[in-house]
């Protein structure tokens, strides 16, 4: 029978919970790497047993850990992430040249086809890319080298580039999304890029229509349309239909368009998931109530999925990369908080019910489905 | 034989219990006591000094006879009690929370 692996990766360590194709009975493993952060753990398409894990520390800096068992043994391999060339500076928050540094990689994207070949967005925002299995890391430098980057600024979590999207038919386009600058593509394999921003309109910058300078939250594509990306902004839910090249807002009936993360059905390419956040001080759902709100239509009709979520004196935050969905038929959909519970939803969002309530805060949920 | 006390975190990065003993030749530094660990333990590359700046990372400090080092020069001769064996030279994590 099918199953479900949720890849959970938490302020003090990664979690790991298996479950059969029903969703109901789960078994959890860790913490993995306990006392650690644990940005992000995410499995190969290719090979789901190969499983990379960012691993930070503010005391004892970055390192990768790869498996090759589906997480029950791990590696650490290359922990070197060095800029290509003269770093230069980007914008610190006032405004003033501050020097790019590296801080930690915040996602780690494997490739659809080869389980060797993984990419790794990096606070200061860059782009590295492994093709030994996380050996050895090299910057894809035409992305910081496109101009803009003196110009870019960092969000209130640092300026991490924190969205890799590759198109899985051409594997040559890739989409990144960087806070606070916005989001780029490369149509040659990351040898160029350009920011694919227009349509986003922001507060906060000197030209609210800026090509960029956007607080670009998280950004979702259903692998069946890669010309369709649906964008959870600082502020606005927004939808492109041509790449990125323009956007027009869809937050619709949303009672608040502020949020982090975004995701797609597995099966329905234009059923489309967020979670609202009251605003950008206050991280925590409006009114005490935990909902997921879910559009049938690709954005504008909202409607708000309750059932098995706390609905009141809920002041827990949803992160941007703590949201997956499997492919499993129903859809099953999972998140996970920053008071530490993950639900999971077996039935495409219609009704919830936690996995584990009390782990570390939540940064990432993952989710491989298994034969 | 140089002794080596590594912060909880590194060594179960290291896969190790208890104190480090590592073959260090004269003059014992800083930095060759670094480089003796990262020989043998390729996975704590990093994460005790910068990979490419060699400096120590802000929140690593280094002891030694009660003393705090870590604002010394990684080249400059450490006690000859580390030197000897007879105290451990201690890596530590900074105590800021977390």
């Amino acid at each position: 029978m099918s199953g479900v692996r949720v890849l959970v990766g938490t302020r003090k360590g990664a979690f790991i919970l298996t479950a059969d194709g029903k969703r109901e009975r789960w078994e959890v493993s860790g913490p993995h790497f306990a006392g650690f952060e644990i940005y992000h753990v995410k499995g190969s398409p290719a090979d789901p047993d190969r499983l990379y894990a960012s691993q930070t520390s503010s005391w004892f800096g970055q390192l990768i850990q790869r498996s090759d068992d589906g997480g029950k043994s791990w590696q650490t391999v290359g922990n070197e992430f060095a800029y290509q060339g003269v770093a230069g500076t980007h914008q610190w928050y006032d405004g003033t040249p501050h020097p790019w540094e590296f801080a930690r990689v915040w996602h780690l994207e494997p490739s659809y086809t080869d389980p060797d070949v993984v990419y790794a967005g990096v606070e200061d925002a860059a782009l590295f890319r492994s093709s030994d299995g996380g050996k050895s890391w090299h910057e894809l430098p035409g992305l910081r080298g496109h101009g803009s980057g003196p110009h870019w600024q960092p969000g209130a979590g640092g300026m991490c580039l924190h969205t890799i999207i590759v198109d899985p038919g051409n594997p040559e386009r890739i989409f990144i999304a960087i806070s606070a600058a916005g989001a780029f593509r490369t149509d040659d394999g990351g040898k160029s890029w350009r920011p694919i921003n227009r349509g986003l309109k922001s507060e906060g910058i000197p030209d609210p229509n800026a090509e960029v300078g956007h607080c670009v939250h998280r950004i979702a594509m259903h692998p069946s349309r890669p010309n369709v990306l649906f964008m959870q902004k600082h502020w606005d839910v927004m939808r492109s239909d041509d790449a990125g090249d323009t956007w027009r807002e869809v937050s619709g009936n949303l009672p608040s368009d502020f949020g982090f993360p975004i995701d797609v059905h597995a099966h329905e390419p234009e059923t489309i998931y967020v979670v609202p956040i009251k605003s950008d001080s206050e991280h925590f759902p409006p009114d005490g109530k935990l909902r997921v709100y879910r559009s049938r239509s690709g954005g504008n009709e909202w409607q708000a999925l309750t059932k098995g979520l706390p609905q009141r004196d809920c002041y827990v935050n949803v992160l941007r990369d703590a949201m997956a969905v499997d492919t499993l038929d129903a859809c099953g959909v999972y998140f996970g908080t920053t008071g530490g519970q993950v639900y999971v939803s077996a039935d495409a969002g219609d009704s919830w019910a936690p996995i584990v309530r009390d782990l570390p805060a939540v940064l990432s949920v993952e989710v491989e489905t298994l034969p | 034989m140089i002794r080596v006390v590594l912060p909880a975190n590194l060594r179960k990065l290291a896969h190790v219990d208890g104190e480090l003993a590592l073959d260090v030749a004269a003059p014992v530094t800083p930095r060759r006591i670094v480089d003796a660990i990262e020989e043998r333990y390729p996975m704590l590359r990093g994460t005790i000094r910068d990979h490419a700046t060699q400096r120590r990372r802000p929140f690593v400090r280094f002891f030694a006879c009660e003393q705090d080092l870590s604002h010394e020069s990684p080249d400059a001769a450490l006690p000859d009690a580390i030197a000897s064996g007879m105290e451990p030279f201690l890596i530590v994590g900074a105590m800021a929370g977390g």
